[in-house]
């Protein structure tokens, strides 16, 4: 089955983004297919490439393109909410004036930033929408 | 067409629960996650909602989110617990999901 998964909430303030990420692990693990993940509202902070919490605790925007590496996901960022927040990538940096950007890419197999159509792509196309936030 | 609901905020805090239960029809499953755990505990004063509520809908718990909140063991009759597995499982077997931020 095809579940399309929403991230409403940042890492660390609220368990959404564990939630969310236990959830699509365990879908890929039995199978399903995940269409996309889609970060929106504070969700844009999990894209970050420059979080560094202490060593002892969990990544969780490492976690996130870890497995997008793993399983080839496809990590969408809402664009106006991360720009609203300081999450660029390369383009976006460049488009706004900005020296720096953040956005995890992996190299191409990491978060990348487009719009809200790609929500409503994964609300159609996917056989079940997750909705995790606060 | 069944629905599974999720519910992931304390009833002590917020009303997502109330909404929950008012709104879900029989038939329906709903789950517990994240904080939404506490309303799964015996003897509190949700405790005959949800006991009302299990009479026509499937309730479960996510047994991670129960065990991180000290409520293993005091959960009330009739509720289901499930693992991450089991909450994918619930997702597919449902035709859609709602949840209760």
């Amino acid at each position: 089955m095809k579940f399309g998964i929403l991230v409403n909430e940042g890492p660390y303030q609220h368990q959404a983004s564990d939630t969310a990420y236990q959830f699509t692990k365990a879908a890929l693990a039995q199978g399903h297919e995940i269409f996309r993940v889609f970060f929106y509202h504070d969700g844009v902070y999990n894209a970050t490439s420059i979080s560094a919490p202490p060593q002892d605790d969990r990544n969780v925007a490492q976690q996130w393109a870890d497995l997008a590496e793993e399983h080839n996901l496809d990590l969408v960022v809402c664009v106006a909410a991360a720009l609203r927040r300081g999450i660029l990538d390369e383009e976006q940096a460049q488009k706004s004036s900005n020296t720096t950007y953040n956005l995890e890419t992996k190299e191409g197999n990491g978060f990348r930033i487009s719009g809200l159509g790609q929500l409503l792509e994964a609300g159609i196309q996917a056989d079940r929408l997750v909705t995790f936030g606060d | 067409m069944a629905i599974l609901h999720t519910v992931n905020k304390s009833p002590f805090e917020r009303n997502a629960l109330a909404s929950c239960l008012r709104l879900s029809k029989a038939g329906s499953a709903i789950l517990f996650i994240e904080d939404g755990v506490y309303a799964a505990m015996s003897g509190s004063r949700f405790a005959d909602d949800i006991s009302a509520a299990i009479a026509d809908r499937k309730v479960y718990v996510l047994g991670p989110d129960m065990e991180a909140r000290g409520v293993a063991g005091k959960i009330i009759d009739g509720i289901t617990v499930v693992d991450y597995n089991g909450f994918v499982d619930l997702v597919a077997e449902n035709d859609s999901v709602q949840a209760w931020l």
